[in-house]
């Protein structure tokens, strides 16, 4: 059989965004070289980028599945409620880690059947889920904050996000890698195995294609996507646990700042907005990305108001750079719009 | 039986007389009822071609008989058993050797062809990761053999975007071909296809009737259902209304025959 060779783009999975995130990495380092070229900033990201990257894999799944999640923000703060309550007040240690993981897994369930069973847009339903599930978990924290003071005592604390390397009076950046590195590390593997290898994965990305075609293949198309939508509770769970304990402390609006942050991540990542793609590895980068950018921008001088600015910048150029590279369809049609027709030449008829 | 695998022969075991028996099956879509009091059969080795006008109700006809669509009421047999019509669906009818190719896009567009050709029954280990290397090889070999390529710049990892109509069509046919099953359906296989393929697709309705399996055939062609079918079944409105024996009629009179009818019914 003739073999074309599919270019390097195709061939090595999320290419584009790796070398974006290298030129990006290299700007920085040379504008903040105190900052990009020593250890401290990069043992910093391991400890506050899991929570994004944990979400952000969900998305993936979703945003994959032609499907959106607009409720995690929430089922954050209640999963993180209820690790806090549980946790704190009932001092139930690996129980309310548990506890924590099955309230994500629930709301997601939840979410999936409005979806899938009810029929409701995602956009929709996870827009009123979204408010309820941060409704009730103010109603029930009572709007307070819950401090959790000698958790790092506790073996929930030092298994999930403790410093296995620290030793007293040791400040190197050795000392201060998190274990959340590795339980991410493993999350990302492991998910890329799904998505790429496991029939789940398949069925997800075929049901992003055409939900038609995945019936008649025979994909139970309701099914997959309760069990997509459950997948991301679970994992908007762990990133509260992570987010809870990394923090010490539990707040109900700690979410909020991730709703367009992982979704972003994901669309930077080349992950399609119309469903049928997904890529786990574009979706890290598409995370170190935002990390470093939120990071790197104040320490090079800027204001946290240009990081935002810059985020959007960022993100609209990806987005139109997918558009045009990686779907050929869209790029012709794109170049028409603006007036660049080549080949037939054919006119632009009005109306 | 020629081609027949283990999990075929022992299928043989309990002899059946019909591969597939509709009993007074109904199908509405909300107010609109696309098939009425519909009872047929397909006899276990015979090639049955069904006909009818545009939006007669063979594509849905065909979709029940598949578990695509769930029928509004009726009874559905397969070799002569009942099918518990809560549990039936497409995933059951690959189960039950039933094969079928839509009318309607069938394929994924973004996917390349390999998870296309396996879609919905991989090869996979007990934890239900695919065997990548295994489903490859295989659909390469199917893509060799496929109606409808000539092996120009497509492989397996290619996307279905990128194939023509007719390529489609000759994967979605070859998919088919490929699971060997016991009842192979087919809607309008033919209309995106050279004459040449044309031929071949007909070759393996032959192939199908050699090997002691059966074939439901929607084709509007009349000289193609003519030549291979061994009985045609008529659809007008959701309903049965002939059953003719290709053998008794040339294809002229078939179409006299068909014409009369409308005018009848109109
Ligand atoms: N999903 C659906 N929802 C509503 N009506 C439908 C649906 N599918 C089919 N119909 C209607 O049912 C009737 C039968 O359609 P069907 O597709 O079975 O016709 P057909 O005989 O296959 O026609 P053709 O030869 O054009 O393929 C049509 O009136 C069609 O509009
Ligand atoms: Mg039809």
């Amino acid at each position: 059989m003739a073999s074309s060779t599919p270019s390097i783009f195709r061939r090595i999975e999320a290419l584009p965004i790796i070398i974006v995130f290298i030129l990006l990495l290299a700007l920085f380092m040379y504008l903040a070289p105190e900052v990009f070229l020593r250890p401290f900033i990069y043992t910093t990201f391991i400890s506050t980028l899991p929570p994004l990257i944990f979400l952000a894999l969900g998305l993936t799944f979703v945003i994959g599945a032609g499907e959106i999640d607009l409720c995690f923000p929430a089922i954050i703060a209640f999963s993180g409620f209820t690790f806090a309550i549980l946790f704190k007040q009932y001092d139930l240690g690996w129980i309310a880690v548990i506890a924590t993981l099955l309230a994500g897994s629930v709301i997601g369930f939840l979410n999936g059947v409005l979806v899938a069973k009810v029929g409701l847009p995602s956009f929709i339903a996870t827009l009123a889920t979204q408010f309820f599930w941060a409704g009730m978990a103010t109603v029930l924290s009572g709007g307070k904050s819950y401090a959790l003071r000698g958790v790092e005592k506790s073996s929930v604390y030092s298994v999930l996000v403790g410093t296995p390397f620290a030793k007293p009076g040791s400040y190197d950046w050795i000392s201060q890698l998190s274990i959340q590195g590795l339980w991410t590390v493993l999350a990302v593997i492991f998910l890329w195995f799904i998505l790429n290898r496991h029939r789940f994965g398949e069925h997800t990305l075929f049901i992003g294609d055409s939900n038609a075609v995945s019936r008649v293949v025979g994909i139970d198309v309701d099914w997959e996507k309760i069990k997509i939508f459950t997948l991301m509770g679970l994992l908007s769970a762990l990133a509260a646990l992570f987010l809870t304990l990394e923090n010490k402390n539990f707040f109900g609006n700690q979410g909020e700042g991730y709703l367009l942050t992982a979704i972003a991540s994901v669309l930077i990542g080349g992950t399609s907005i119309f469903g049928g793609r997904a890529t786990i590895i574009g979706t890290v980068f598409g995370c170190f990305i935002i990390g470093m950018i939120e990071a790197g921008l104040v320490a090079t001088g800027l204001t946290g108001a240009w990081v935002r600015t810059i985020e959007g910048i960022v993100f609209l150029v990806s987005i139109i750079f997918y558009f045009l590279i990686d779907e050929p369809q869209r790029r012709a049609a794109f170049f028409a719009r603006i007036g660049m027709v080549r080949g037939f030449g054919r006119k632009r008829t009005a109306g | 039986m020629a081609g027949s695998s283990d999990l075929a022969a022992s299928r043989e075991e309990t002899p059946f007389e019909h591969a597939i028996r509709l009993e007074h099956v109904e199908k509405f879509f909300g107010p609109i009822q696309a098939l009425r009091d519909i009872t047929l059969s397909i006899g276990k080795n015979e090639i049955v071609g069904l006909i009818g006008d545009n939006g007669a109700g063979k594509s849905t006809l065909i979709k029940v008989m598949t578990g695509v669509l769930a029928p509004s009421s009726g009874r559905i047999f397969v070799r002569d058993k009942e099918i518990d019509l809560a549990d039936y669906s497409v995933r059951m009818a690959h189960d039950l050797s039933i094969e079928t190719v839509y009318q309607d896009k069938s394929l994924a567009d973004q996917q390349p062809l390999w998870r296309n050709f396996f879609v919905g029954r991989q090869i996979t280990n007990r934890f239900g990761f695919i065997d990548v290397k295994r489903e490859k090889e295989v659909a390469a070999e199917m893509l060799l053999t496929s109606i409808g390529f000539r092996g120009v710049g497509i492989t397996v990892d290619s996307t279905v975007s990128q194939l023509s109509g007719g390529e489609r069509q000759g994967i979605a046919i070859g998919r088919a071909m490929h699971y060997n099953a016991d009842v192979i359906v087919l809607d309008e296989p033919t209309v995106a296809l050279a004459v040449k393929e044309v031929r071949k697709v007909l070759d393996f309705i032959r192939r199908i009737k050699a090997s002691g399996r059966a074939c439901v055939y929607i084709e509007h062609n009349l000289a193609h259902v003519h030549e291979v079918a061994d009985r045609l079944i008529v659809l007008d409105r959701g309903t049965v209304v002939a059953e003719i024996e290709p053998k008794d009629m040339t294809v002229a009179d078939l179409t006299e025959y068909l014409i009369q009818l409308q005018q009848h019914t109109a």
